[in-house]
């Protein structure tokens, strides 16, 4: 009998058909307090019956979107590792053995196919406003999507490149915001020498508040391990959030502000405003989320970017070619709260308000989400993945609101945080250095005693 | 904490009562702290969806207790009875949900053995989607748990009245915090815990199974922070985000009595809660959950290695 329950592809289909059950309760309706099985027999109850399928079958939906992602990306791949490697396939032993000329030859060439990508997606994406006109649209594309990516980059740079887990990430986004309400006088308490500045300070005043908390809390918690500094910064992101939503004489309470003046640009006889209209912000979003990808691309493969994935790989061999860990980690969390201070300024000028409920903790797991799903420290991942995520949560908000509650977003991220750390830790899309790390790791060379200590129990197993 | 908002006075009037609440309130620390601390011990990370075992235990007393007491009032045996069967279904629901956590979100990266990142990441996920899921299926309104006592006061301490609600803590909590000591310090289980903490190489060397050691820590951590949930949730209710702030506040506590520390969890989740407790003369109520995340930052600052210090793998 144990034999029997042993087979390893009986426990595969079995763990197979535990998920799909779980999908099929994520997905059905919602119980209640009273009724507590209410929940579970009403997923499969009512709409059994094969022609009332796709609706409100919604398990097809995620089951099918998840085949199709599926199946893309290994199509991709296998493209990818053919036209790599077709000069294999076709029996050309001249490149084959010369295998470091080929490799020289290959890295400029995926060099220009990613700038040639970055192109296209660039003329796609100014044209876009073009193809979609319908406002609410353009909108949800700057609010939903723009915003989340200028964060999920600045997010990148500490969990992608440092290695640090931020989940308080969303407190230096509400610093932004709220820095920017203080700036243009929409808070109670009086702006800085009593002037209401123009939005466009606010930018500066934003990111030096920013990056000055960011430095203040990493100081005392960066030089310890790195799960405390998680557990701070959530502690600091709740902190933050009882604060905008109690002080009701320094931010407005649990109300917030919807003083926000429009973004204006007054410089001489040049004259801009930014209207109600989605489409002027969606240009200046776009410019801001390039700036990101320009200035991040290069800082990844600076002196600073290097020392950043030093210190990730191995923080004693770093410290010992004289990277100072302290600092550079500072410096990641730093950089990295500067950009959520950046984004808070973008986006409280365009939605014209900032409440207390914009910036619980759960927003920081959103945007890990991001990062994680496209490939922690991959900028190109980071994007697409950004796409691919937001695009989903897109999907998810206009579902009818009998089979999906606002709330349920979070389960639905969490499950797929999970998933991600089972079946692809390194996200869809991974740079190949993080990819190349993680299998050095996790085939036993990582110097961490963690995984020796841990990589005992693989040899338990076997025997 | 509404829990406390009617500590408003000043520490001079109240301090006997504030004592006796911040005791109570440090024991269901000290109960959470354990497996923070239990999981520290073996695995070197932090369980971040403890908070979610701690919140279903408490959904699991509810239940119970919702079908044993409902509308009736339960006489002296039957309170009794029902009290014990809601604890123990509560510690063992957490035990449950902490054991399917380390199936689901730990094994599969032990197996690899996945870099320390990943572990709170999936950790994380868990957690989100945990306590969204029970928000989804039960309801997201505050359940106000029919507890199966009245809570009288039963004695005064320097004229601070002590509570059914105290007394019942106090014993539910000396009860689970000395057996769980005794059975660390001495079982055959505790000596292969404590011997995994030291080193698992070795451990599995010597013939201990480190999966099922592993599981039954989760398992033991996660039966007290079950319990917890439920004597939490008596006189606030239980609601699906309830685990959040009283686990922040709890590993809080593990770190001041020096992570990977039996006794030092026991004694930080005792001292936080009373501090925070005292703190509400100073403090207002808004703001009393900074008051844990205060001396977080204090502990890491000065003393990173807690009052106790770590002690992994060494005895209690």
């Amino acid at each position: 009998m144990k034999n029997f329950f042993g087979n390893p592809r009986l426990q595969r289909y079995g763990r197979t058909l535990l998920i799909l059950l779980l999908i099929i309760v994520m997905t059905g309706p919602e119980g209640n307090g009273s009724q507590p099985t209410s929940g579970f027999t009403g997923s499969f109850g009512n709409h059994m019956s094969f022609f009332g399928f796709f609706y409100p079958q919604r398990w097809v939906v995620f089951v099918l979107l998840a085949g199709i992602i599926y199946g893309v990306i290994s199509s991709v791949k296998l493209t990818v590792h053919w036209w790599r490697n077709r000069a294999i396939f076709r029996g050309d032993t001249y490149q084959r053995i010369s295998r470091t000329v080929v490799a020289t030859k290959r890295r400029s060439r995926l060099k220009s196919t990613r700038l040639g990508f970055y192109a296209l997606g660039l003329a796609f994406a100014l044209y876009f406003p073009h193809l979609v006109t319908d406002q609410s649209w353009q909108t949800l594309v700057v609010q939903d999507v723009l915003v989340y990516l200028l964060l999920a980059l600045g997010l990148n740079v500490v969990t992608g490149f440092a290695g640090l887990l931020d989940l308080g990430y969303v407190a230096f986004y509400a610093i932004g915001a709220y820095t920017t309400a203080w700036v243009t006088g929409s808070l109670p308490t009086p702006p800085p020498f009593g002037v209401h500045w123009n939005t466009f300070v606010a930018i500066p005043v934003a990111i030096v508040f920013a990056m000055l908390c960011g430095v203040l809390l990493g100081i005392p918690t960066l030089r310890l391990r790195g799960d405390y500094l998680a557990i701070v910064t959530l502690g600091f992101g709740e902190i933050v959030y009882l604060f905008i939503n109690n002080s009701y004489g320094i931010t407005g309470g649990s109300t917030g502000t919807n003083q926000i003046p429009f973004l204006s640009f007054h410089l001489g006889p040049i004259k801009y405003l930014w209207g109600l209209i989605p489409e002027p912000y969606y240009y200046l979003t776009l410019a801001f989320v390039v700036i990101f990808l320009i200035v991040f691309s290069s800082l990844e493969h600076s002196r600073v970017g290097r020392s950043w994935v030093a210190i990730r790989e191995d923080e004693v061999a770093a410290e010992s070619l004289g990277i100072h860990p302290l600092k550079y980690k500072v410096m990641a969390f730093a950089i990295g709260a500067a950009s959520a201070g950046f984004a808070g300024v973008v986006t409280a000028s365009q939605t014209l308000f900032v409440t207390p409920p914009t910036f619980t903790i759960s927003f920081s797991i959103n945007i890990l989400v991001l990062v994680i799903f496209g490939g922690m420290g991959s900028i190109f991942g980071v994007v697409l993945g950004g796409l691919v995520v937001q695009g989903f949560v897109a999907y998810l908000t206009h579902s009818p609101p009998s089979v999906y509650n606002a709330a349920d977003l979070y389960m639905y991220l969490g499950a797929l945080l999970v998933v991600m750390m089972i079946y692809r830790p390194a996200g869809l899309f991974p740079s190949r250095r993080r990819l190349r790390e993680l299998h050095l790791i996790e085939g036993g060379v990582a110097p961490d005693t963690l995984q020796v200590e841990i990589g005992a129990h693989r040899v338990q197993e076997d025997v | 904490m509404s829990y406390f908002s009617s500590h408003f006075a000043t520490l001079g009037h109240e301090f006997w009562g504030l004592l006796v609440g911040g005791i109570a309130n440090g024991f269901i620390y000290a109960m959470v702290a354990i497996g923070y601390t239990m999981v520290y011990g073996v695995l070197r990370l932090i369980n971040f969806a403890h908070s979610e075992v701690f919140m279903t235990g408490a959904f699991a007393s509810f239940f119970l207790l919702k079908f044993l007491v409902g509308n009736s009032t339960p006489n002296a045996f039957e309170s009794v009875v029902y009290l014990i069967a809601a604890v123990l279904i509560g510690g063992i629901v957490g035990a449950l949900v902490a054991l399917l956590l380390e199936r689901v979100a730990y094994r599969p990266l032990r197996r690899r053995s996945a870099p320390k990142l990943a572990y709170l990441i999936s950790a994380i996920g868990a957690s989100y989607f945990l306590y969204n899921f029970v928000g989804k299926e039960f309801g997201r309104i505050n359940l106000s748990i029919d507890a199966p006592y009245t809570n009288n006061t039963v004695f005064t301490i320097f004229g601070a009245p002590v509570q059914t609600y105290y007394i019942v803590i106090f014993f539910v909590g000396v009860t689970m915090l000395v057996t769980l000591d005794r059975l660390v310090a001495t079982s055959k289980l505790g000596h292969g815990i404590r011997a995994v903490a030291q080193d698992a190489e070795t451990a599995s060397l010597m013939g201990v199974n480190i999966d099922r050691t592993i599981a039954l820590t989760f398992m033991l951590g996660g039966f007290l922070g079950g319990v917890a949930g439920f004597l939490y949730s008596i006189p606030v209710g239980a609601v699906y985000g309830m685990g959040f702030t009283p686990a922040l506040k709890a590993f809080s506590a593990a770190v001041l009595g020096g992570i990977g520390n039996l006794r030092g969890a026991v004694l930080g989740g005792l001292i936080l809660g009373v501090v925070e407790s005292l703190s509400v003369a100073f403090v207002s109520g808004a703001y009393i959950d900074v008051v844990a995340f205060g001396v977080l930052v204090l502990v890491l600052l000065v003393r990173p290695t807690g009052i106790l210090g770590e002690r992994l793998g060494r005895s209690a």
